[in-house]
């Protein structure tokens, strides 16, 4: 059985190769370049560095977001294009949730994976590891990082931050007090492909052709359009075949 | 000599499609998804959701295109998309899916321009003959285009601000009707006098650019103006006059250009193409000026955005085997070349 991960949701770009439960070949770039030119590449690179070809996959597991909004998009559109044109299984997960399967297996610790969102908000979620396993505590949100320190000093219990942006929002998330934030090693902050596939290597597949992005957030002009018409129902209906 | 059939995938601005064309002129499929709907909430074409929608569509489209056209991926010579002009989120969805799809059936991918896709858009309908001379009008370009061949491209004449539709969807916002207005101030013109006599900008000067950023001042300072002093305006009139100053300058400049470079073929281009206005005064224009001149005009379901035209223009390359690499990224304000 094998797998190919995408994540290209924020500035990392990370694609693995799994064959049965073993990771064949992962490339992982940490700097600011275009998805757009380096993802196919990336891909096209791997399968033949390893020799595989593209009809023997039988599944590709994507971060589906949240994230930069047009990050998020070059990685399922390559997934979803390429799922529903070798006919394979497809399978998102969250991009947040690729990073806190990152953090430290500490019984009553909270992970906290996190982007910068602009506007000092962040897209964040809840996640703990419970006797092995990665479990959400919260749903995946955007909110402003001083809403989400206020919560987790609430909890009472030790957090790990995990991601790099966390750095951009250190001044506030110090509030938490040094005795209960968790320091992880900074190999921990980056997404990994490999990571991605195995999370969703056992999921139930999606539907190709419905599968989109989560965003978390409405593009700005709906969000404005939706509280001038709160009556009018939300999406659909909007395109139209010739 | 073998059937030659591209999968070509447009997604420049606010319509997802995809098309099979077979020997660069005979459509087998061409699907298109428009988000016009969802886009007229606000007026007009908001990137983000324009990229969100083609997200949403763009599997679909392909697997349409190519059930509609009856052919699997082993019945594929290559897999064409348009690179640019456009939006940029837009354009990145179907050059991703392209290259995705390129890659996983082991096909070439062709990048096209989206303006000489609008030009090849007549392949589908007669068999282009050079040199000719492309009037390319849209929502994003007014454009003169000399060709010498059917690789050559050369800039005669552009507009120097406003987009021909460009300016249609500015004065249709100040009528009132619907996004995109060009269609509905088509159909109103049809219907009134020019009365208001609006100026032909650049109409005599001695090159082919054009500008419309005058003509529209001068719409909207007539009507602000009738309103500040409470006098009637007539709507279809505005309409008509607007209409006959844009189809004068463009049917004027166009004819001369066709004298001074001699081509055998003139051919109209882009989503304005389906201006009846233009296309009636073009038509007639020639008949009486330019007898012997071809002139083709493509039927109103290549005149918007499409992916059959992309398909037609590919041929060119697929016949000289020039081929993107995986790296092909979209380029928002590609030049025609």
């Amino acid at each position: 059985m094998k797998i190919l991960g995408i994540d290209t949701s924020n500035q990392t770009m990370t694609v693995a190769l799994v064959e049965n439960n073993s990771l064949i070949a992962e490339k992982t770039i940490n700097i600011k370049r275009n998805h757009s030119i380096q993802l196919m590449p990336a891909i096209e690179t791997l399968f033949k560095e390893v020799n595989w070809t593209p009809n023997e996959l039988s599944r590709i597991v994507v971060a589906k977001g949240p994230g930069s909004y047009t990050g998020v998009r070059i990685g399922v559109t390559v997934a979803k294009t390429l799922a529903f044109s070798l006919n394979i299984d497809l399978v998102g997960i969250s991009s947040l949730k690729v990073l806190a399967a990152n953090g430290e297996r500490l019984p009553g610790s909270y992970i906290v994976p996190l982007f910068d969102a602009r506007r000092s908000n962040v897209f964040t979620g809840l996640y703990r590891y419970e006797e092995g396993v990665l479990v959400q505590v919260e749903e995946d949100t955007h909110l402003p990082i001083e809403t989400v320190v206020d919560y987790l000093n609430d909890l009472q219990a030790p957090i790990q931050f995990i991601g790099e942006d966390r750095l951009l929002h250190s001044e506030t998330i110090k509030k938490i007090g040094k005795d209960r934030l968790i320091q992880l090693p900074l190999d921990r902050h980056l997404p990994r492909a490999s990571t991605l596939v195995m999370l969703g290597m056992n999921e139930e597949p999606d539907d190709r052709h419905l599968f989109e992005p989560e965003y978390i957030k409405l593009a700005e002009a709906e969000q404005k359009w939706m509280e001038a018409h709160p009556n009018r129902q939300q999406g659909g209906g909007w395109i139209e075949k010739y | 000599m073998k059937n030659k059939r591209i999968l070509a995938i447009e997604t420049s601005c606010d319509e997802t499609s995809a098309a099979v064309i077979e020997n660069g002129d005979t459509i087998l499929s061409n699907i298109v998804a428009s988000q016009i709907k969802s886009h007229q909430r606000f007026g007009g074409v908001v990137p983000e959701i324009a990229s969100r929608h083609h997200v949403e569509q763009i599997t679909l489209i392909i697997e349409e295109a190519m059930q509609e056209a009856n052919v699997t991926y082993d019945d594929l010579d290559a897999v064409a998309v348009t690179e640019g002009p456009g939006l940029v989120g837009a354009l990145l969805i179907g050059v991703n899916a392209a290259k995705a799809v390129a890659f996983a059936h082991g096909l070439p991918l062709i990048s096209v321009n989206h303006i000489t896709g609008h030009i090849f858009a007549n392949q589908l309908v007669n068999k282009m003959a050079f040199p000719l001379l492309a009037l390319v009008v849209s929502g994003g370009h007014t454009e003169l285009i000399y060709m010498e061949s059917e690789e050559t491209f050369e800039i005669i004449g552009e507009t120097r601000d406003d987009a021909a539709g460009e300016a249609y969807d500015k004065i249709g916002r100040v009528l009132g009707v619907p996004y995109p207005g060009g269609k509905h101030i088509d159909e109103m013109a049809h219907k009134g006098e020019d009365t208001y006599h609006f100026p032909r900008a650049m109409i005599n000067e001695d090159h082919y650019d054009f500008s419309f950023s005058g003509l529209k001042s001068s719409f909207i300072n007539t009507v602000h103006n009738a309103k500040q002093k409470g006098e009637d305006i007539n709507e279809l009139n505005l309409a008509t006059s607007f209409q006959t100053a844009v189809v004068d300058v463009l049917v004027t400049k166009t004819i001369r250009a066709v004298k001074e470079k001699g081509v055998k073929q003139l051919v109209l281009a882009g989503g304005v193409a389906a201006n009846k206005g233009l296309r009636e005064a073009l038509t007639t224009k020639v008949a009486e000026e330019l007898p012997d001149l071809d002139l083709l005009i493509p039927p109103l379901s290549l005149c918007g955005d499409n992916a059959a035209m992309i398909g037609a223009a590919a041929f060119v390359k697929l016949d000289n085997q020039d081929f993107a690499t995986m790296a092909l990224n979209g380029t928002p304000g590609l030049a025609v070349s």
